[in-house]
């Protein structure tokens, strides 16, 4: 009984430690003040500022674009390469895992000056673009090593029975093997999603000329104090994320629970 | 099948975008190039060297492993009530557990920032029960906080997978033969978890090391950590030799340290660099 207490408490304190930072953007954001020190009666101002304001609403543009056509892209390249990685042996495969390691287990700070020293040397001017390509790169592991445990689980004999039966190599991919490696490809579009939208490091030193996502605005702001609307756009964005995944957790409950109860 | 054109794209990408750009760091870092033409010189890697310098590296090796074994301490029965079998709604724990790591880092650790200062909700509470004041923004204990409150994360999450994966048999027959609850932890699931331990180490520790926003963000202006040091090279100082340098030693750093922990990790399956 008393261990069970105890765990009870130190869940509850963990989860206030993870919460309390959390909890105070979402408060004040209904802050009538732009202190972010003292309570000054309740309102919702910033909630309609937030749609009027350039700044912000550029950035989290740019958030959005960049984190889909990256993860788009990742995603495709990623899972074509996984497949032909799949089929890699010896020399080759331990060649491509390598340099598909290398920017997961770089530290981030490092990625970014490399990308930013290659842009310079390369004469591109930092920006939308380079920033882009950036996201992209540092997407396409993720994707990768989505996929690939997917297609370790994959029966070859089925590729061969689609291929005996008359499929091009193509239609068989197309219809056997991607069907099956699908929930490995969306995870990796996910991951490649979220990482690209949370990215600051890395598009800090790859953006240029006005170009800024959500986090370096976050960044420049946090010097001089941030903003209200920001907590505003925060605490839309957590509470639109804990309805999302609330509602992906109880449908996939339930589809255990069937499960169970057919077994 | 020999053949995998389809992989082709992606290597060239990598080639270019990650290959290439490391070697950058590194002919930045060992050559000079002026308008006399272009020299070697190992005047900036000696420079990192430099007791002045070699000081910020240890102590930003010594705030990511205090931060890493706070971690460990506070994430290790986290991860264990997280993976209990018979916890009612577990999947939702899990969820809730995760979804701070969906907003932005920079505003978590601003927050932190509101809750921390003299005149903070924290001094404000702690004054109400009339405790005295904590005045820890700007000092190592603020950049150790926020760097446990980032990464503790990273650290819950490995554990958990390695402990849900344990068979329930094994400690069940650990318990049949009498061992105490506290021997089964100690010679069945602890030694059971330890991949599980190390990947969560590593993950907390090399992105404490490399940090620049936490220590500008709690540090203070000043603060300065090889992070920092190497972002001041590059936008402030300007001096690309010896931001290459740092950058250079900090990823050899990072892999040594990664090459070393990933022997400890079992089903590493022709991963790593290693």
């Amino acid at each position: 009984m008393v261990i069970k207490l105890l765990k009870r408490m130190y869940t509850l304190f963990i989860f206030f430690f993870l919460y309390a930072p959390i909890l105070i953007l979402v408060i004040f954001s209904f802050n009538n003040s732009k202190s972010r020190a003292h309570w000054d009666g309740f309102t919702f101002k910033w909630y309609a500022e937030l749609f009027h304001d350039q700044q912000i609403m550029t950035s989290l543009y740019y958030t959005l674009l960049i984190a889909i056509i990256a993860s788009v892209v990742a995603t495709v390249i990623g899972t074509a390469a996984a497949i032909g990685i799949h089929n890699m042996r010896g020399i080759q495969k331990t060649f491509t895992m390598n340099i598909t390691y290398l920017p997961v287990l770089n530290p981030d700070i490092v990625t970014g000056i490399s990308l930013m020293l290659l842009f310079i040397f390369l004469n591109i001017p930092t920006g939308f673009i380079t920033m882009l390509l950036a996201h992209i790169t540092f997407n396409l592991p993720f994707v990768i090593l989505s996929v690939l445990p997917k297609l370790k689980q994959l029966n070859n004999q089925i590729f061969d029975a689609a291929l005996d039966l008359g499929a091009s190599p193509l239609t068989a991919y197309k219809k056997v093997i991607l069907p099956q490696i699908m929930p490995g490809v969306v995870t990796g579009f996910l991951l490649a999603f979220t990482m690209s939208i949370d990215d600051f490091v890395i598009s800090f030193f790859t953006t240029g000329s006005g170009v800024s996502n959500l986090a370096i605005t976050i960044y420049s702001m946090a010097r001089r104090g941030i903003n209200p609307k920001i907590n505003a756009l925060l605490t839309l964005m957590f509470v639109s994320i804990l309805l999302l995944l609330i509602l992906i957790n109880n449908r996939m409950s339930r589809e255990d629970e069937r499960k169970e109860k057919l077994t | 099948m020999k053949k995998n054109p389809i992989t082709y794209p992606y290597i060239l990408w990598m080639v270019i975008f990650t290959v290439v750009p490391l070697a950058l760091i590194l002919v930045y870092s060992v050559f000079t190039m002026d308008s006399s033409g272009i020299g070697f010189t190992l005047q900036h890697i000696k420079r990192v060297f430099e007791p002045l310098y070699l000081v910020v590296l240890l102590r930003s090796i010594r705030l990511a492993v205090v931060s890493t074994v706070i971690c460990l301490v506070l994430g290790y029965p986290v991860a264990m009530i997280l993976a209990e079998r018979h916890l009612s709604k577990k999947s939702i724990l899990i969820v809730l557990f995760v979804i701070p790591m969906w907003m932005n880092f920079l505003a978590r650790t601003y927050a932190w920032m509101t809750l921390l200062e003299k005149n903070g909700l924290i001094n404000t509470a702690l004054g109400a029960i009339g405790l005295p004041a904590i005045n820890i923004l700007y000092t190592d204990n603020a950049v150790i906080l926020g760097m446990v409150y980032n990464f503790l994360p990273f650290m819950v999450l490995p554990i958990y997978s390695v402990l849900r994966k344990i068979d329930s048999a094994v400690i069940e027959a650990a318990e049949d033969l009498g061992a105490t609850p506290v021997t089964t932890f100690r010679r069945v699931i602890f030694p059971l978890s330890l991949p599980g331990v190390m990947s969560g180490i590593t993950m907390v520790f090399m992105p404490a090391v490399t940090t620049f926003v936490i220590s500008r963000l709690l540090g203070g202006g000043q603060y300065t950590l090889i992070g920092n040091l190497i972002e001041q090279q590059f936008l402030t100082t300007r001096d690309w030799g010896f931001g290459s340098s740092l950058s250079f030693i900090l990823m050899i750093f990072i892999l040594l340290t990664m090459g070393i922990m990933s022997r400890y990790e079992k089903d590493n399956e022709g991963g790593g660099l290693w």
